[in-house]
């Protein structure tokens, strides 16, 4: 067992932990924060996506060890207390869903597209999004609600940081 | 699935990783960027007894210049690669097939090394340092040793690494304002492996061609040069008659596989109507 020490959504865990243990799994049976899922078991679908040190990563494919020190922000961290963040409210507003199984990862692999360009495009957005499958294949709704918070992002200023860095100020 | 269980090493300097890696017993993986490794482990492809994580070597990631060339530490990601200020200058073909790479999720943690080191013939990177004739700097029990391009990439998911030895950084050539450069792919969906692709980069003068690079993924266990179309290039005109002629002996020599994807003779064609593409892009025309 390795000991590591990561903050989470907020709040500093310290924990040992397995070095085969995957990121995703420590969150979900070590945390509890089950809002980050797992859809795939070839890193293709992007469902379990969080934020690592404020960039966008697909947490099946990091180990929880290499989290050590670091800053973790999952879908469960990002709303502001009961206000929504931008993306999750476009998501809602446009019906950016189906399902729903894919959009914790949709929504933060986005947040992180926008971080590093706050007006994408529509081809911008898929491909900024194609690591993330939605199997309802609702890709149009997803554009517009990526869009839609984007603008509203620009609006608030909270488009040209990462998110978390906002959240936390 | 889960990866089996391993030993874990996380050391922060080269020293401290070539010491780890002799330390590790039987059955050593580096880890770089893990995009490859981790899937790999999790499918029980691979159940190494010592797994040593590179992420805290510092002095491994980062570009830098040495005159006429860009040295690139082999932990540099590929996120770092689509930013770096020398490499949009002096690294665009490096910068076309990056982009390329993948998803965002997975260019912000895997390696330029990584890539190279794992050696997949249907990954981008290897043809672009093959075209390159890039240099690779290895680092081992007994020293250190610079391995050209051409030498590294031995067959299919093997390369001139030995035993306790790293990859720690790829030289390679600067390309001025003289040269046009364009990665060409071909996949089937977003994220997906290429099932071909060609990686050319093209010095005029005047109006002819001085010298041109090729470099072909997945058209064989190893990336590989289109040598007869580069010949064929040496001296020619700048035109599309000349392009199209050179390009259609891009596959000589080639055995591809055949597989889900596509059937050898189809990875011929494509590799033969990508060059087409990519030395008119890279050319201008």
């Amino acid at each position: 067992m390795t000991q590591i020490n990561v903050r989470v959504d907020g709040t500093s865990y310290s924990d040992d932990v397995e070095p085969r243990t995957l990121l995703v799994h420590y969150l979900r049976e070590g945390l509890g924060k089950v809002g980050t899922v797992v859809g795939c078991d070839t890193s293709n679908c992007g469902a379990c996506t969080v934020h690592l040190d404020g960039e966008a990563v697909k947490s099946c494919t990091v180990l929880a060890v290499q989290a050590d020190g670091g800053t973790v922000t999952t879908i469960e961290g990002i709303a502001d207390g009961g206000t929504l963040h931008p993306m999750q409210k476009a998501f809602h507003e446009m019906h950016g869903l189906q399902c729903g199984f894919c959009t914790p990862g949709m929504i933060m692999a986005s947040i992180d597209l926008v971080g590093d360009n706050p007006d994408p495009s529509d081809d911008e957005v898929r491909e900024g999004i194609e690591g993330n499958l939605c199997r309802c294949t609702g890709y149009q709704n997803i554009v517009r609600a990526v869009q839609q918070a984007a603008a509203e992002m620009r609006g608030t200023g909270t488009a040209s940081a990462p998110a978390e860095a906002v959240a936390r100020a | 699935m889960i990866p089996a269980a391993f030993a874990y090493a996380r050391p922060t300097t080269v020293d401290e990783a070539l010491q780890a890696i002799a330390d590790g017993g039987e059955d050593v993986k580096v880890l770089a960027g893990g995009q490859s490794l981790i899937p790999v482990m999790r499918l029980r492809l691979a159940a190494p007894e010592t797994v040593v994580d590179l992420t805290r070597v510092a002095e491994l990631r980062g570009v830098r210049e040495e005159g006429d060339v860009l040295v690139v530490g082999a932990m540099t990601t590929h996120s770092d690669v689509l930013a770096d200020p020398l490499l949009a200058q002096y690294g665009q073909l490096l910068v076309q097939a990056t982009e390329t790479v993948a998803d965002r999720q997975v260019r912000h943690r895997g390696t330029f090394g990584g890539a190279l080191a794992h050696a997949d013939p249907a990954g981008d990177l290897p043809a672009v340092a093959l075209a390159l004739d890039a240099e690779f700097v290895l680092v081992g029990p007994s020293g250190r040793r610079t391995v050209p391009a051409s030498e590294f990439f031995v067959d299919y998911l093997t390369t001139a690494l030995e035993e306790g030895e790293l990859l720690v950084e790829i030289r390679l050539p600067k390309l001025g304002s003289e040269w046009g450069v364009r990665y060409e792919k071909f996949n089937r969906v977003a994220q997906a492996w290429s099932i071909v692709a060609v990686a050319a980069a093209v010095r005029r003068e005047g109006g002819r061609i001085a010298e041109a690079r090729i470099g072909l993924t997945n058209m064989g266990s190893t990336p590989l040069r289109a040598t007869a179309t580069e010949a064929a290039l040496l001296g020619a005109d700048v035109s599309l008659e000349a392009v199209t002629a050179a390009a259609a002996l891009a596959a000589d020599g080639t055995s591809p596989s055949s597989d889900l994807n596509a059937q050898a003779d189809y990875r011929q064609h494509l590799a033969r109507v990508l060059t087409r593409r990519a030395l008119s892009a890279a050319t201008g025309l």
